[in-house]
């Protein structure tokens, strides 16, 4: 069964669209992506399926239900970790929890043994009294999950939740995603990190200018829309490019950015040795896998979208 | 199941049924009685400073000076009146600065409207809330007057509920003026242009009976004049029946009123 499902899904600002008709299928305890850069109405998409802005058009349903007939209701089994930090400053870190309970319902002296159970899932329960400002981003972050858990979802909806975190902090939530998806938590996310959508999705969809261009699992994505590996030559000398453009006529595609050229082949061995045969520091040559960020380049162009 | 959505409710209109219920309004009144148990001590000798000033300056000082007024002292005029003021204070200090804060700068607002309590939930429940510290304000300024020997009557313990009545049709008032202003600095207005000119012109201070008619026509549009004189009826006058005049006034224009806050919220955050 699918936790999410839209069809033909609009939301119009004004005169601007900022979804033009989508449609997709988030299936039931598993990890559904939305990738895109800024601006390709992923944020938008998600506040309509936390029920926080109303479709324009078309329909969407949420654990079954409509969600402009039953947003308490959704809500009431949704967890949401949104983009910015919405931490009650004047609450301490454990308040945080607690006081958000009872936005469900729920006492805060039932609630406290939960509470201090997510402190620890998220390593925070040696912050349990402190405030809110004496936080890290990545703690803050970790208790904004540690929130959206407190009345037990059912699905969590997490807007970029490793922006801005070092990597340490990042793959420390990466970790606690995985363990909650095991747990059987539906995990709808954004993110414009490609590493991440391949880390945590099992499903994803590469939405631009509020379409969805492609949808399928991560490594489907990378099959069927780049090549399977790239060669990438860092700041190729003047009097080898001839004979690397000879080289790269070989390839699948070749890109020649101002400061690399890159191979996208099926056959990287092959060509990668015929470039070691090159005048060229072999230091500023490698072969790599076909990635996320191949494919998701290729599909919205390498100008910068504001 | 489906159902297509509806064009109509991409933006919400002004004048529809708001989806209120207390038990939501009541949970996050909870979140700001949370707040206020932690931080209430800090701000407790402006609480009972304030009023001490001004008995002492206006009832005792300036009332040196004159003759008795209606009657009475001076400061026994006055007290009924300035402890409408406090809960009027109180109320507007809430439903604005605090109110616009936790909107817009903490963000509170949007972490609560993606639980089950609704946005007319949140406004609801920041007008049951911001009407409790009113109560409360109004409640340490009766403390610091009880000593001054002007309450006259045992009808002035109702002075309690009327409080509650001052503060609630002044949190509404603040939080309409609140939810239209897109900046913080516009707060500053409500006071200049319509708690200050009250303040003065609502027959705290004096009596409006030998002024021109038309100043009185004018009064009794302001819901302090209705204040003040549902007080001056308890604590000097110990007469029941001519507050309760003034608390249906109140209670009228507060029922008449409390609808559109909550309609202006939505429409301020629901795009």
């Amino acid at each position: 069964m699918a936790a999410v499902i839209a069809r033909d899904l609009r939301k119009n600002y004004g005169d601007f669209e900022a979804v033009k008709g989508i449609a997709f299928e988030a299936p039931a305890r598993g990890c559904f992506g939305f990738l895109g850069p800024n601006g390709a109405g992923k944020t938008t998409t998600m506040r309509m399926i936390a029920c926080s802005q109303p479709p324009s058009a078309g329909t969407l349903e949420v654990l079954g239900l409509p969600v402009l007939e039953h947003p308490r209701t959704i809500k009431q089994r949704m967890g949401v970790v949104p983009q910015e930090d919405s931490l009650d400053e004047d609450l301490t870190v454990l308040e945080n929890l607690l006081v958000y309970a009872r936005y469900f319902g729920l006492r805060p002296r039932d609630v406290k043994p939960r509470a201090l159970e997510l402190l620890a899932f998220m390593a925070l329960e040696e912050k349990r009294d402190r405030k809110i400002l004496e936080l890290s981003g990545g703690m803050k972050r970790r208790l904004l999950i540690a929130r959206a858990l407190i009345n037990m979802p059912e699905i969590l909806i997490l807007d970029e939740p490793t922006t801005g975190l070092d990597p340490q902090a990042r793959h420390l939530v990466w970790e606690k995603l995985r363990s909650l998806k095991r747990e059987g938590v539906t995990l709808v996310i954004t993110t414009h990190y490609m590493e991440e959508a391949a880390q945590l999705c099992d499903r994803l969809v590469i939405m631009h200018e509020g379409r969805i261009l492609v949808e399928g699992t991560p490594r489907e994505l990378i099959a069927g829309h780049t090549s399977p590996q790239v060669v990438e030559i860092f700041e190729p000398p003047a009097e080898v490019l001839d004979d690397l453009a000879g080289i790269a006529s070989l390839s699948d595609r070749v890109e020649q950015l101002a400061d690399r050229w890159m191979l996208y082949t099926d056959q990287g061995d092959a060509l990668l040795a015929k470039v070691r045969v090159l005048p060229i520091d072999m230091g500023s040559v490698w072969l790599r896998g076909g990635t996320l960020e191949d494919v998701f380049l290729s599909l919205t162009g390498r100008s910068l979208i504001e | 199941m489906t159902v297509v959505a509806e064009q109509l409710r991409a933006r919400p209109r002004i004048l529809s049924m708001p989806d209120a219920t207390l038990t939501g309004a009541i949970r996050y009144w909870h979140r700001n009685a949370a707040v206020f148990r932690r931080t209430w001590l800090l701000g407790l000798m402006a609480w009972f400073a304030e009023p001490v000033i001004y008995l002492v300056a206006m009832g005792l000082g300036l009332g040196r000076y004159l003759e008795q007024i209606q009657g009475v002292d001076y400061i026994d005029f006055i007290a009924p009146g300035l402890l409408a003021v406090s809960a009027m204070f109180g109320a507007a200090f809430e439903s604005t600065w605090n109110a616009f804060y936790k909107m817009e700068r903490a963000r509170i607002y949007d972490a609560v409207s993606s639980t089950p309590v609704s946005i007319e939930d949140i406004a609801l429940g920041e007008v049951l809330w911001s009407t409790t510290r009113a109560t409360a304000y109004g409640g340490a300024f009766a403390l610091v007057a009880l000593p001054f020997g002007v309450f006259h009557s045992w009808w002035g313990l109702l002075t309690v509920p009327a409080m509650a009545l001052v503060g609630l049709i002044f949190s509404i008032f603040g939080l309409i003026y609140t939810y239209l202003v897109s900046r913080m600095d516009f707060l500053a207005y409500y006071w200049t242009g319509f708690l200050t000119p009250m303040f003065m012109f609502a027959g705290v201070f004096f009596p409006l009976d030998r002024l021109p008619g038309w100043v009185g026509t004018v009064a009794w549009f302001m819901p302090l004049h209705h204040g003040a004189d549902m007080m001056r009826a308890l604590m000097l006058e110990g007469d029941p029946v001519a507050a309760l005049g003034s608390a249906l006034w109140l209670v009228v224009a507060s029922l008449a009123l409390l609808w559109l806050p909550l309609n202006l919220l939505r429409r301020r955050m629901v795009r």
